[in-house]
């Protein structure tokens, strides 16, 4: 038995590692566009819906809203129409560059369903909530399993507990419940004295 | 002419290396894995269901059953979420054994990843030395919340039980007790030859498919990116403790066995202090409504679970049960890159990667 190696590969992230640096950089750049423009979080957000109209479409932002609460959230309410052009835009557009997709929930309003997106950039930080509503009849959102790899399972668990469609998903099927099981658990009008159970 | 046939393997659900009843079918040539296809569900109970019905102090021991070898960090999330939804001031004596105990936690459940890793890998006896030393953090929570697993410690505004007479003491005896020990344990594994190639440059991966795949813990760190939300987005008291946050850069299997040693030893660190700034007096609980109804809208809470960010997403309706909970699970996320490394891998290679991500299989059905 020998001695641990003498050269280990670990290193510990202190202020002076190269992507402390990195992130201390992007907050001197941060600090310096305040001078020139405003830099609340209010404000960053109507920047934002203003370059989605511009870029994508006149009507992609149905809302856009701060959520205190959760940390001064930039939250939008995207046209389902426009998720896939916006969600690209937001992975790509420099400002943004939301690189980690760290949540997705489905959740059933009642009239219809919505999928919720928590993006957030590992490089500068910038974090932001997507809504993107569907009708409860036939509901389908397209997939970003091929903008995020890691929205593959996440939505496939919307589409068994929740029945959305997820339109470009490589391998859309049930996760969680049994392959032959009839209705989706998570919808509120579930009934979960189902006769097949 | 030899001919050759592709052979189907199942792997589980009952299987010792899969910890839990974790399915996986291998496509198979040979020794070499074509396509592998995890299968889940087995453990599904519905609690985003279930929690739908509950208020929210009921829904925290159903916290404790997912990821039941962290089950104090998943009690967190949850109250955290609503302490933040509801602006809830939590007296610092709650928030320090909150914190004691969180921490605790990681070391243990790293333990148990330590010592079943290495099991599956085919060494028995650190299992047993594993076992032994979380014991004794087992015994410490026990003292605490009466349970050895499923604490239901924590409460939204503080914890249920201050700690008793002598338990802080035993905390501070424990971390120079556990430096000892994991020292013993460095020299007894990490620089095996056999065990070193059998997980040195196994199971692969660079950053950018890291941060694509949405992993957290040690498995974002080991390719080199400083993602650790005790640092990046501090909560708690995390803010106050002098610690590092260990990186490597290689992605392997080895470099993630590096990090969660490195990460016990953080873990005291943080224990040591906490235990020095420790409260001598005040609350445990704070100032929160006899119904607990978070106002109308939603919150979404994640902290550094043992094996990486864990969140908990309520859309509250203004009630006093929620209307929509969703638990982002690390052990679930992490997970899915699991088909892409076993492809082109060796039999032999399965349980070392799988073992490599630390899965907790209740966290991943929830």
């Amino acid at each position: 038995m020998s001695d641990k190696p003498e050269e280990t590969p670990i290193t510990h992230a202190t202020e002076s590692s190269e992507h402390a640096e990195q992130v201390e950089q992007d907050n001197d750049y941060v600090t310096e566009r305040t001078e020139q423009v405003e830099d609340t979080p209010q404000a960053r957000l109507d920047r934002l819906v203003e370059q989605l109209k511009h870029d994508i479409a006149e009507g992609a932002v149905e809302e856009a809203v701060i959520n205190e609460v959760n940390g001064h959230l930039p939250t939008i309410t995207v046209k389902k129409g426009h998720w896939l052009a916006a969600a690209h835009w937001l992975q790509v557009n420099k400002d943004w560059s939301c690189d980690y997709l760290r949540n997705l929930a489905g959740v059933d309003l009642g009239d219809e369903l919505e999928v919720v997106y928590h993006l957030i950039s590992l490089q500068t930080r910038r974090e932001i909530a997507v809504h993107v509503k569907t009708e409860r009849e036939q509901p389908s959102i397209p997939s970003v399993t091929p903008l995020w790899p890691t929205a593959n399972w996440n939505e496939r668990e919307v589409y068994d507990l929740l029945g959305i469609d997820f339109p470009g998903h490589p391998d859309l099927r049930r996760i969680m419940m049994p392959d032959d099981w009839v209705g989706h658990p998570l919808r509120k009008d579930y009934d979960p004295s189902d006769s097949e159970v | 002419m030899i001919r050759t046939e592709e052979l189907l393997l199942n792997v589980g659900p009952q299987h010792p290396s899969t910890h839990g009843v974790f399915r996986i079918v291998l496509k198979l040539d040979g020794e070499v894995i074509k396509e592998a296809t995890p299968v889940m569900g087995y453990l599904h109970r519905g609690t985003e269901k279930l929690a739908e019905q509950l208020n929210y102090t009921q829904i925290i021991p159903y916290t404790d059953r997912m990821d039941y070898v962290s089950a104090m960090t998943n009690n967190y999330v949850l109250v955290h979420a609503v302490e933040k939804m509801m602006s809830i001031e939590v007296p610092e004596r709650a928030e320090f054994m909150r914190l004691i105990v969180m921490e605790l936690q990681r070391v243990a459940s790293h333990l148990v990843w330590w010592g079943t890793y290495l099991l599956d890998i085919g060494a028995m006896s650190p299992f047993l030395y594993a076992f032994r030393d979380r014991e004794v953090i087992i015994d410490l929570f026990n003292e605490l919340c009466g349970a050895r697993l499923t604490y239901n410690y924590m409460r939204v505004g503080g914890v249920k039980w201050d700690a008793p007479s002598g338990w802080i003491d035993k905390v501070r005896d424990f971390v120079p007790y556990m430096r000892k020990r994991l020292k013993e344990y460095d020299k007894l594994v990490s620089g095996n030859e056999i065990f070193l190639a059998r997980i040195k440059g196994v199971g692969k991966y660079d950053a950018q498919t890291a941060i694509a795949y949405g992993l957290s813990g040690a498995n974002l760190r080991c390719t080199g990116v400083n993602w650790d939300l005790r640092k990046q987005e501090p909560y708690s008291l995390y803010e106050r403790f002098d610690f590092d946050v260990p990186l490597s850069f290689n992605g392997d299997c080895y470099d993630r066995y590096l990090l969660r040693i490195e990460e016990i030893v953080q873990s005291l660190r943080i224990l040591e202090q906490a235990v020095e700034q420790f409260p001598s007096g005040g609350e445990t609980m704070g100032k929160v409504p006899r119904v607990i109804r978070p106002p109308a809208g939603e919150v979404y809470a994640r902290i550094e679970s043992p094996r990486g960010e864990i969140g908990c997403y309520i859309v509250s309706k203004g009630k006093a049960e929620p209307y929509r909970l969703k638990f982002r699970r690390p052990s679930f996320v992490n997970l899915q890159i699991l088909p892409e490394l076993l492809v082109g891998q060796s039999m032999t290679n399965l349980i070392t990667i799988l073992g490599g991500v630390d899965i907790v299989v209740g966290e991943v059905d929830c």
